[in-house]
């Protein structure tokens, strides 16, 4: 049997949207639904690694419970009784949250997150926590202190990082969606690696309240779905202003009915920036299927128009230098005093917390702390920091002028598709391959990786398309319309 | 002293609220420890903090208070260190853009330097808004964490060096004390924590225009040890500058067992707070209607309303200072004055009977057992001569221990004071007959022998006697 189709499993249910159908005519329960996922998940996950646990008494005692209030018509939405994974950097009341990090080794978050109450509300099942690179910084998942998690296409491949857990599970056919966070690219990269969809909201739009931050000003929580149909319902599921989230859009309520509405692609004007063809190590098969999307686009009526961002060049230097600056004092917290792992070999208080954090993080995590704090430091912010605001500020103008001649832009999502494990050591290399995703993170918009084909060795390939501040309905409209008119092909 | 001495103060100071800075946490000192506590005031992985508005308001009145300039844009920073009392192991402040700046304190009274009189304005700095840490107690085997203190609002106030003695340092804090609890701003008790000073001194000699290194001498809980540190440190850096030594920058503690400052570390270990923009707040925006607004909230400050009781109530300027030196003590007595009682007399048994017996029973004015109402009844029954002084003094007395009202006591015990001049007349006949000497006495002039015959007819009148009829009716009787 060949990898594919050991690992990329058809369902049906697949999706949110089919299983809810389901569990309304009464054709499936809750509890039917995860035992399934539970086999899948023992049959697959020994080799996928895609969970760092999975609590089935938990999820088999809230399924239950959500078919009985299915039984009684109390059902608390369409979508009660869903199981949906949760990536291990988002708080789930009385369960593990680690950040796959070894220094929040068996922490279990005392509150839910935001986005996990809004799923509760609506009876959905949190199923398992999904590997990730250690506190979100990778874009492989390899940095996990537990565990490397395979692409379901190729176990010999990463499956993106750093929501990779979120992407394989779901490609692999082992929960129908998952949550994941995107600082950088975390959640679209993975996905596409992963030949899923992945979804970055507006900053703003998803309450960051519960997600262990690495970030701040540029994390955001967002589905990653086998469809755009379904991140479209789990992100009207999790969005929503919230008044525990101080940078949380005042209106963010977002209407899944929306995306209803009539969509004309002949009235839609899609914009691609000139400097992404240029960009230095982009591949063969990325460029033919960012190629593929564009005339795709251009054959059904769209408009396409050539735009300009100026600055991309210094979109990463700055990107990694505000995300490292806030990542050091973020994971300041973490000294092994109040929770998490305490290395107490001597009585001295410097002692502890050197030998805690020496102890805890891993090489990335250490070396983004290490930037972070040379960059902050006195004498060194003004020539660092400080331009770095800057040119983010530049940025987000470019985006600004953009989109002022066109509704949305298409970018491939990573210059380069899933690869072997080991086949890029330089971490400089690694951080560049985020040039298409950072640009979105800086200024703020909502981007979506949707599937779009696969390369030569038969690794899937996605799209993503960038919509301006708040124009998610645009967005996955064009996303869904896409996706339906594209062929993805197979996997060769 | 033949240096010049230059003092600045930053002053901390607990900004009374329902809860803490950034979390629903209850503003609460004296709970056991760790029982006001949540993951947000914890650190805990995820949280984000929530600006407590009110303590934004407070903070803004304090600066109008001062005179300061209210910035229409401000903003948090994040202040790195790692310490165990600090949950996030950084502190969120504020750096480049505090709430107010550029404001002035005018103090008075005794004790300025000699070229200011009557008054000196003490320039502040800034006045920003952060979050309290934790409070550390350190044991033999051990040190404990409470946490209740973590996230409390904390305001720094920031002097201009303006300060040239202790003397002037101890009126200032005094002042900001006022004004603080004038404006329901914080209650600034030091003991519990509620006002902490840390102080900067440096000398000079009056004809070089360089100072001398600075020394910080850091949290002083006390006024008195605000005080005598100064004394302290004026007097060490002089010994050291006279005998040609080298003053180094340097931050010291303060051992208030054997009050002396000890060095801490110098400048050379000066930490690097890595100050940046706190990415998890909105800058905040105070729009000028809301500034206006807030304007018109201002109190009276302490030294606006000492003019004015001396305007209004025709008090002595003493009294007038005695009386709004402490907020609750000004409302008290204004309430009485309400009710009708005569303000001079009000003032007197405040600032004696009233202070006395509130500091023997080691209450504040909130807690008085004599309300503003009944205290007022008391002096105006002294006014239409129902009791005498004295005896009013002990109707007080037993009016603070009871609770009951003064008519309710003169009733019960029968004290009411005797004007009938027929049943006087008796006790004048009485104390004349069986003290021939003083009588003599008096009668060769001899004026304390009339006092010794009315403290005759008090006795015999169980004191309800009016006193100045008794005197008048004895100068008759002798006639
Ligand atoms: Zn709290």
């Amino acid at each position: 049997m060949s990898t594919v189709q050991k690992f990329v499993f058809k369902h049906n249910p697949g999706t949110i949207h089919e299983a809810s159908d389901a569990l309304e005519t009464g054709d499936l329960s809750s509890v039917k639904l995860c035992e399934g996922l539970i086999d899948r998940i023992d049959s697959v996950d020994s080799e996928i690694n895609g969970f760092l646990s999975v609590d089935k008494d938990q999820i088999l005692e809230d399924a239950t419970a959500s078919d009985s209030r299915r039984k009684n018509g109390k059902e608390l939405s369409p979508y009660d009784g869903i199981p949906i994974a949760i990536k291990d950097n988002i708080s789930v009341k009385d369960q593990t949250c680690g950040c796959a990090s070894k220094i929040l080794e068996g922490f279990a978050s005392p509150y839910n997150a935001t986005v996990i109450n809004n799923l509760r509300k609506n009876g959905v099942v949190c199923f398992g926590r999904t590997n990730m690179d250690e506190f979100a910084m990778g874009s492989t998942t390899e940095f996990s202190a537990y565990r490397k998690t395979s692409n379901p296409w190729d176990v010999g491949r990463v499956p993106g990082g750093s929501s990779g857990g979120s992407a394989a599970v779901i490609s692999s056919g082992q929960a129908l969606a998952a949550l994941g966070s995107d600082t950088g690219g975390s959640i679209r990269q993975p996905a596409s690696f992963c030949g899923v969809v992945g979804l970055k909201p507006t900053y703003g739009r998803v309450s960051r309240y519960g997600l262990v931050a690495f970030a701040s000003s540029l994390d955001q929580i967002g589905p990653i779905t086998r469809d755009v149909e379904d991140a479209s319902i789990l992100f009207e599921l999790i969005s929503g202003h919230d008044e525990l989230d101080s940078t949380s859009l005042p209106k963010s309520n977002f209407n899944y009915a929306d995306l209803h509405d009539e969509f004309d692609i002949n009235s839609l004007k899609i914009g691609i920036p000139k400097e992404f063809l240029e960009v230095q190590g982009l591949s063969t098969d990325v460029k033919g299927a960012f190629e593929k999307s564009i005339s795709i686009f251009k054959s059904h009526g769209c408009g396409i128009v050539e735009v300009t961002l100026p600055n991309l060049a210094y979109a990463v230097s700055s990107y990694y230098i505000i995300a490292t600056a806030e990542a050091s004092s973020n994971l300041s917290r973490f000294d092994g005093i109040r929770y998490g792992n305490r290395v107490d070999k001597s009585s001295d208080l410097l002692d502890i917390y050197l030998d805690s954090r020496e102890n805890g993080f891993g090489e990335e995590v250490k070396r983004r702390i290490l930037l972070g704090t040379y960059v902050l430091s006195s004498g060194y912010y003004d020539a660092y920091y400080l331009r770095a605001q800057k040119m983010r500020t530049l940025i987000r103008d470019d985006f600004n002028k953009a989109f002022s001649a066109c509704d949305l832009l298409l970018s491939p999502v990573s210059p380069i598709s899933a690869y072997p494990f080991g086949s890029v050591s330089d971490p400089l290399q690694t951080y560049l391959s985020d040039i298409y995703t950072i640009p979105v993170n800086l200024a703020g918009n909502c981007a979506i990786s949707v599937p779009t084909s696969f390369d030569g060795d038969g690794m899937p390939i996605g799209t993503q398309l960038i919509g301006n501040f708040m124009e998610e309905v645009k967005l996955l409209q064009a996303a869904s319309w896409f996706e339906s008119v594209n062929d993805i092909g197979k996997q060769t | 002293m033949k240096f010049d001495v230059i003092i600045g103060l930053e002053v901390h100071v607990q900004v009374m609220t329902k809860s803490k800075m950034f979390c629903s946490c209850p503003n609460r000192y004296g709970s056991d420890p760790n029982t006001l506590v949540c993951p947000i005031c914890m650190g805990y992985p995820g949280v984000l903090p929530v600006p407590n508005n009110e303590a934004i308001r407070k903070t803004l009145l304090a600066g109008l208070m001062c005179e300061c300039n209210i910035a229409l844009y401000s903003k948090f920073d994040r202040k790195s260190y790692f310490y165990p009392d600090m949950p996030k192991n950084y502190q969120i402040s504020q750096y480049d853009l505090p709430f107010c700046e550029d404001g002035k304190v005018v103090i008075s009274g005794k004790g300025l330097s000699k070229e200011f009189v009557e008054t000196k304005p003490i320039g502040i700095t800034r006045i920003h808004l952060e979050e309290d840490v934790a409070k550390s107690t350190h044991f033999r085997q051990c040190s404990g964490i409470d946490f209740n203190r973590a996230g409390v609002p904390l305001m720094e106030i920031v002097s201009e060096p303006d300060i040239s003695t202790p003397d002037e340092a101890y009126i200032y804090l005094t002042a900001l004390k006022q004004i603080m609890q004038y404006a329901d701003i914080s209650d600034c008790d030091m003991e519990k924590g509620q006002m902490r000073c840390d102080v900067n001194v440096s000398l000079k000699s009056p004809e070089s225009p360089t100072l001398n290194a600075k020394t910080e001498v850091k949290n002083l809980n006390s006024l008195k040890a605000v005080h005598r540190s100064l004394l302290y440190e004026t007097e060490r850096q002089s010994e050291v500058l006279e005998g040609n030594g080298q003053l180094i920058q340097q931050t010291r503690g303060w051992n208030d067992d054997i009050g002396e400052t000890y060095i801490l570390r110098t400048k050379e270990d000066a930490a690097d707070y890595r100050y940046f923009p706190e990415p998890d707040l909105m800058p905040v925006e105070i729009s000028s209607d809301y500034l206006e607004k807030l304007k018109k909230e201002v109190p009276e400050t302490p030294a606006q309303r000492c003019a004015r009781f001396i305007r209004e109530f025709a008090i002595p300027e003493y009294d007038a200072s005695v009386l709004t030196s402490n907020k609750s003590c000004a409302d008290y007595f204004e309430k009485c004055i309400s009710f009708g009682s005569d303000a001079k007399k009000t003032s007197n048994w405040t600032m004696v009977e009233l202070l006395r017996e509130l500091s023997q029973a080691n209450k504040t004015f909130d807690q008085c057992p004599v309300n503003p109402e009944n205290f007022a009844e008391l002096i105006k029954l002294i006014d239409n001569k129902t009791i005498n002084g004295k005896i009013a003094k002990a109707v007080f007395s037993d009016m603070f221990s009871s609770g009951k009202t003064a008519l309710e006591i003169i009733d019960e015990k029968g004290l009411k004071q005797v004007t009938d001049t027929d049943e006087i007349l008796q006790f004048v006949k009485k104390a004349v007959e069986s003290n021939p000497t003083p009588v003599q006495q008096l009668k060769e002039g001899k004026s304390t022998a009339l006092n010794f015959l009315v403290g005759q007819v008090m006795k015999f009148s169980k004191g309800k006697a009016n006193p100045q009829l008794a005197s008048d009716m004895i100068k008759k009787e002798l006639s």
